[in-house]
């Protein structure tokens, strides 16, 4: 097959998203060419599968950051791992992902099969194929050089427990998974440009394998959810909200990096509502949640999961934070988005 | 973290909770202004309220720039932006106080003003020199603290020959806020309102504790400079105890690790060559006050925003029912206001003290709204 994509001198052009020859050879040459696998090869304008016993779960999610590459990945990556993890939060196996591209005029092909490369990759190492896919171009300062929606498809096996935001118990205890705000803090310190000594990455990850993990050995997890935006502060309060229940957390039992908790020390931000894109939340019950911990810090992307509060009655919808002075107060949802603060 | 941890360690906390206990006498009460929003954050973030004795009290000051920014003067920073095209450059938290028509910075840029978030003045002359054929200003706000980084940009501006960059100047001074507080006829009728100020950290860093040894003596009111960590503002507030018990008046200075007497004078030699006193200035919740803010000196006014644009002095006014101004002089506690937890809210903030996050009103509700049913307002009189 003759290339005729310039790859390494050329930029998206409108004729690329227009439908004809050359919106062809891009999808041939950039797109079908590093996400290859049977579905596409089938050249349909859809992707027919076999669903396998049990239920099926569905998410969609747009992906958009600035910077597009980062330390710890970039946006092809995070538009993998994000939509798995949503599917995978119900306690699903992943099974499949779709892939629409929305481009801006003038960004260069290279970056842009940086990306495809990144999905690729990220997509083989969950173990998902990319089975659809879709372009469109927009005319150059009306876009932010490319934006990306995945859609993922899962299975949740027949006579696994239900795993819901609604199904928080009074007495539950709440996990983590791991240290917080290292997404927020690594895509702000890239945004801004800032040199810092020590160079925070991305935690950018799939999370089924560590989730089938953890079913396997605490079959009867009650909540899952990954504090992605607005970090762990609101994605406590959706849960209280959701399952009409309050929580106290602890301060001092809450994993953060030091050099996360520097950086937002030094901008006035607060590391709980800083994004995370490979840690999940877990609510279980209190006799499992020991056994849960040692399962959870038995994987990789688990070694410092800590057993940061439980789920009370009272105040519900409330999520209270016991200070590393033993005094309290509320965590609260983000209001807006993080601002640093002037001095 | 060093030079922090150790300023939140929990068992020097309960330590010095302790000694408050012991040297807050129970007939009388204790009413300390924290000057700072970022003294109202710490004291809230840690639950700092949870360990005092109920006569000790925390008032709530208008030490937060961008809640003491009148309205008026958003408006004109919307229009160098919006009428005259220029870039503006403003630090984060400024971007979501409404102006007049509710109109804030970021709502300005969702309209299609060219409006850019920078973290320093060193960002905003890096855009200028990016933007040859664009004006680019500084929105430069700010207590002392913020106004030596203002003063070195515009003289780097000048050094560089950069005819596109200037300054909008609304830097104030912290002294003369103190004193129209106490100043304020409703705290003569009430003199024990206010009977101690937890001085600023920051700001005392570069003017020193010796400007507030002459308020000490003219209002008989003792201050503490206090670090911004909640054991620095618990050591502060035992010593402003301890001085109202001795019946003495004096500046002292907890913050030694940082602060002087005299401050830091190259940062004040630098101030002083680029701007100058302003006769007035008005302060959102002080009215306006004499010889409290600074402007731009006239050799460098080709980058003072206000003489290189013609802009039209807004007189919008702040929302009828918003507390804001009162909440700032610690005449009201956030709870007093008929709008808090209403229809203001972080969300959807009507005044300044909400939008901000070191504002006493985002402070209480963010952490401190569980025990609002049990808050004293600031008006109830010593025992």
């Amino acid at each position: 097959m003759s290339h005729t994509l310039d790859i390494q001198n050329g930029v998206v052009e409108m004729s690329h998203g227009s439908g004809g020859r050359a919106s062809h050879t891009l999808i041939r040459e950039l797109f079908a060419s590093h996400l290859d696998n049977p579905y596409l090869r089938q050249n349909n304008d859809n992707a027919r599968f076999d669903a396998p016993p049990g239920s099926l779960v569905m998410s969609v999610d747009s992906h958009v950051v600035s910077p597009i590459f980062f330390p710890g990945g970039d946006l092809g990556a995070l538009a993998v791992h994000g939509t798995l993890n949503d599917v995978a939060m119900s306690g699903a196996v992943p099974l499949h992902l779709t892939a629409g591209f929305i481009l801006e005029e003038g960004y260069p092909l290279a970056d842009l099969e940086r990306i495809v490369m990144s999905m690729a990759r990220a997509a083989k190492d969950a173990g998902v194929e990319i089975i659809a896919g879709d372009t469109k171009v927009v005319e150059r300062g009306h876009g932010d050089g490319v934006f990306i929606t995945t859609t993922g498809i899962g299975v949740i096996p027949p006579g696994s427990a239900r795993i819901s935001g609604d199904a928080a118990q009074p007495g539950d205890a709440i996990l983590i998974s791991g240290s917080m705000g290292d997404h927020g803090a690594a895509i702000m310190l890239a945004r801004e440009s800032m040199d810092f000594d020590h160079a925070i990455q991305s935690d950018s990850a799939a999370l089924h394998d560590l989730i089938a993990h953890m079913l396997r050995i605490v079959p009867n997890i009650h909540c899952l959810r990954d504090p992605t935006r607005g970090g762990l502060a609101t994605t406590l309060n959706e849960l209280a909200e959701q399952s009409n229940v309050g929580m106290v957390i602890e301060e001092s039992a809450i994993p953060i990096q030091p050099q996360v908790a520097a950086v937002c020390e030094l901008l006035g931000l607060d590391p709980l509502t800083l994004a995370n894109e490979g840690k999940l939340i877990a609510i279980c019950p209190p006799d499992q949640a020991q056994t849960l911990l040692k399962a959870m810090r038995a994987h990789p992307l688990g070694e410092n999961a800590a057993i940061i509060g439980e789920v009370t009655e009272a105040d519900a919808g409330m999520v209270q934070l016991v200070t590393g002075f033993g005094g309290r107060r509320i965590l609260d949802w983000l209001a807006g988005t993080p601002l640093p603060r002037i001095c | 973290m060093k030079y922090v941890d150790e300023f939140r360690q929990r068992d020097l906390a309960l330590k010095l909770a302790e000694g408050i206990r012991t040297a807050a006498k129970p007939d009388r009460i204790y009413r300390l202004m924290e000057f700072c929003g970022g003294h109202t954050h710490a004291i809230f973030r840690y639950g700092v309220p949870d360990l005092m004795p109920d006569n000790v009290r925390f008032v709530h000051g208008p030490g937060c720039p961008v809640c003491v920014l009148p309205i008026g003067r958003i408006d004109m920073a919307v229009e160098i932006a919006q009428r005259h095209g220029a870039i503006l450059c403003s630090y984060g938290d400024m971007m979501r106080v409404p102006g007049g028509n509710r109109i804030s910075l970021q709502r300005a840029r969702a309209d299609g003003a060219d409006i850019r978030m920078v973290h320093s003045t060193q960002e905003a002359l890096k855009i200028a020199q990016e933007n040859p054929t664009r004006d680019v200003v500084m929105f430069a706000i700010g207590f002392e603290t913020t106004t030596p980084p203002t003063a070195v940009a515009i003289k780097q501006a000048d050094a560089m020959g950069l005819k596109n960059f200037s300054a909008f100047c609304n830097h104030v001074l912290t002294p003369a806020a103190i004193q129209a507080i106490l100043d304020a006829p409703d705290i003569e009728q009430d003199a024990v309102a206010i009977d101690g100020f937890l001085g600023p950290a920051h700001v005392s860093s570069v003017i020193g504790s010796q400007p507030y040894v002459a308020l000490t003596e003219k209002y008989r009111r003792p201050v503490v400079i206090a670090g911004f960590e909640p054991l620095d503002v618990m050591q502060s507030a035992l010593m402003l105890i301890e001085q109202l018990n001795a019946g003495r008046f004096t500046v002292e200075n907890q913050y030694t690790r940082v602060v002087t007497p005299e401050g830091n004078r190259k940062a004040q030699a630098l101030v002083a060559e680029v701007m100058e006193m302003r006769g007035e200035f008005e302060w959102r919740g002080l009215g306006v006050i004499p010889n409290s803010a600074l402007k731009i000196r006239e050799r460098y006014a080709a980058f003072d925003a206000e003489r290189r644009f013609d802009l039209t002095p807004s007189t919008a006014q702040d929302i009828k029912g918003c507390a804001c101004p009162e909440i700032l002089r610690g005449r009201k506690r956030p709870t007093d206001c008929k709008l808090f937890g209403t229809v203001c809210t972080p969300e959807n903030p009507m005044g300044s003290c909400m939008v901000s996050s070191e504002g006493a009103c985002a402070a209480y509700w963010s952490y401190g709204r569980h025990r609002s049913g049990s808050s004293q307002t600031t008006q109830e009189s010593a025992a």
